[in-house]
């Protein structure tokens, strides 16, 4: 199988206490350099690993281990300060529900805005527009400004467009959370869909019963680092255990 | 013999880092996106207001009115029968330049705060980010448009009749100035990120603008004041130029063609102010690649 994601020792370090204004830089110029400007954290320290394409991946942990950065590593918003991370055809993903929706235009109008924010062309979303109207289940609605949605329906719209963006890897951020049971079985229905027809999953999500029936492979994070690398059971495991 | 030795694909061929784009070629590639992304901004900036769009003209409206009876009446520089020194067409040489230095301020003004604006978004999802600086110029384009053709209809009132060289310069003018807008745009953008002091540095410029270009006086006024060299200095501002080029092609056909442009102003200065803006918008350009890589972390 090719490889579809590809990370070699990734690291990557956030400045705290990061001062906003050029007084205080200035300042600290003017001081000769002295002392630390900035605090800085490690959020991922060596990383490595390689998902072959159709590979179905957990990244578990806990606040703060670091998965949401590496997540946010493999869909190119952040770059890392060393190692490298290279991916294989388009990246897209529910890094959080409805990033992109602006709540003043219409459901029709945010298809359109969403689905190119996440790399579709205007071909593409006409064709699937009708499509991702039907999955969301908005109906008349869709003519009308998504700030007066529930947040059931915002969520089935953003969930909608992203899995019609026919994405080679899919990034799933602690979504599924959310919406009513009904629709969160379609959606992983849609998921499993979508991994046999060959595209490879990474999804972040506490929710252990969840990940346990969509992923097969686990890799578990903590504090930055790659502890434990495995069958999603035994990831899960070694969660509930620690 | 096992091929596999041999073969040096591993199967990580094709793979490409993500989050490394190609700046503004990027968004020449996206354009159904920039369409949208203005539309959205159109859309929604005049939203729930009663008379929308019209606030685009009225507030150049009332702003020309105040510098009019101010400038022109008040302090004596438009021409008339008891002021025979002043701009013959007050009215036509203070409008040209404003819609332009209007133009300029507000895709400036926004362009400079995009990136922050858009934080949301840029910390999320990656696509190429020039887009929003981009966008921000377009929408002051299209708001500008309307104001244009004002100003046309008023010269014909006037009697105007521009030859194809002042429309031509009108047109350079206005790219001047554009990519300049540009340039700086994505300069004070990135920098915002980092320094919010950023956007209030723009907007002091942006004050100095208005008066360090030939909007409300004549270039004439620098050059009798202040000599020659300060012409010259003058006139390396790309925004004066554009100003000027206005004056050309939509002033002076009203006003018999009495006045003069600045000294060697078509052959020199404006394509001196042209290299400058190019310069301004690839040095914006390197720039904001330089400072990009760490704006999701940083927003």
């Amino acid at each position: 199988m090719p490889i579809s994601i590809d990370i070699k020792s990734i690291e990557k370090r956030f400045v705290l206490r990061h001062t906003r204004s050029m007084k205080e830089t200035f300042l600290w110029l003017l001081k000769g350099r002295r002392g630390d400007l900035y605090k800085k954290f490690s959020a991922l320290e060596g990383v490595s690993f390689t998902v072959e394409q159709g590979e179905t991946v957990a990244l578990l942990g806990f606040n703060g281990s670091g998965k949401s950065t590496l997540l946010k590593h493999i869909s190119g918003v952040m770059l890392p300060d060393s190692g490298s991370v290279r991916t294989r055809g388009r990246v897209a993903g529910l890094i959080e529900v409805g990033a992109g929706f602006h709540p003043d235009l219409s459901g029709r109008d945010n298809v359109f805005l969403n689905g190119s924010i996440l790399g579709m062309s205007e071909k593409e979303i006409r064709e699937q527009f009708d499509s991702i109207v039907e999955f969301s289940e908005i109906g008349e609605f869709i003519d009308t400004e998504v700030r007066f949605y529930s947040s059931g329906m915002y969520l089935r719209l953003a969930f909608a467009v992203a899995v019609h963006t026919n994405p080679d890897i899919f990034l799933i951020d602690e979504i599924l959370a959310v919406g009513d049971e009904p629709f969160q079985k379609k959606c992983l229905a849609k998921i499993k869909e979508l991994n046999e027809a060959g595209k490879t999953l990474v999804v972040v999500s506490h929710d252990l019963d969840m990940v346990s029936k969509v992923c097969d492979r686990g890799i578990v994070l903590e504090r930055g680092r790659v502890v434990m690398d495995g069958e999603v059971g035994d990831a899960i495991a070694h969660i509930r255990a620690s | 013999m096992k091929t596999e030795v041999s073969t040096p694909d591993d199967g990580t061929v094709g793979l490409v880092s993500p989050g490394r784009g190609a700046g503004l070629r990027d968004v020449l590639s996206s354009r159904f996106l920039l369409k949208l992304l203005v539309d959205k901004e159109i859309k929604v900036r005049y939203r729930g207001s009663v008379i929308g769009l019209l606030w685009s003209y009225v507030k150049p409206g009332v702003q020309f009115i105040v510098f009019y009876i101010a400038l022109g009446i008040f302090l004596g520089l438009e021409q008339s029968a008891r002021n025979p020194g002043g701009l013959p067409n007050y009215a036509i040489y203070l409008f040209s330049g404003i819609v332009l230095v209007n133009f300029f301020s507000e895709a400036l003004g926004n362009a400079s705060r995009s990136i922050v604006l858009n934080g949301g978004l840029i910390k999320k999802i990656y696509l190429p980010r020039e887009l929003f600086p981009v966008s921000a110029i377009w929408v002051s384009a299209i708001h500008f448009l309307p104001q244009i053709i004002i100003l046309i209809v008023a010269c014909l009132f006037a009697g105007w009749t521009p030859s194809v060289l002042q429309l031509a310069a009108a047109v350079v003018g206005f790219v001047i100035v554009a990519l300049m807008a540009t340039g700086l745009g994505l300069i004070f953008g990135a920098v915002n990120v980092y320094f919010r002091d950023a956007e209030n540095l723009v907007d002091l410029l942006l004050m100095v603008a208005t008066w360090a270009s030939p909007v409300l006086y004549a270039w004439t006024t620098v050059r009798d004041q202040l000599g020659q060299t300060a012409l010259n200095i003058y006139l390396l501002n790309p925004l004066t130029v554009g100003v000027e080029t206005f004056h050309y092609a939509f002033w002076m056909p009203t006003a018999d063609q009495t006045q003069a442009l600045p000294p060697s102003f078509l052959s020199l200065w404006v394509p001196i102010a042209l290299a400058l803006s190019i310069v301004t918008l690839v040095l914006g350009q390197l720039l904001f690649r330089r400072l990009e890589g760490r704006f999701a972390q940083e927003l």
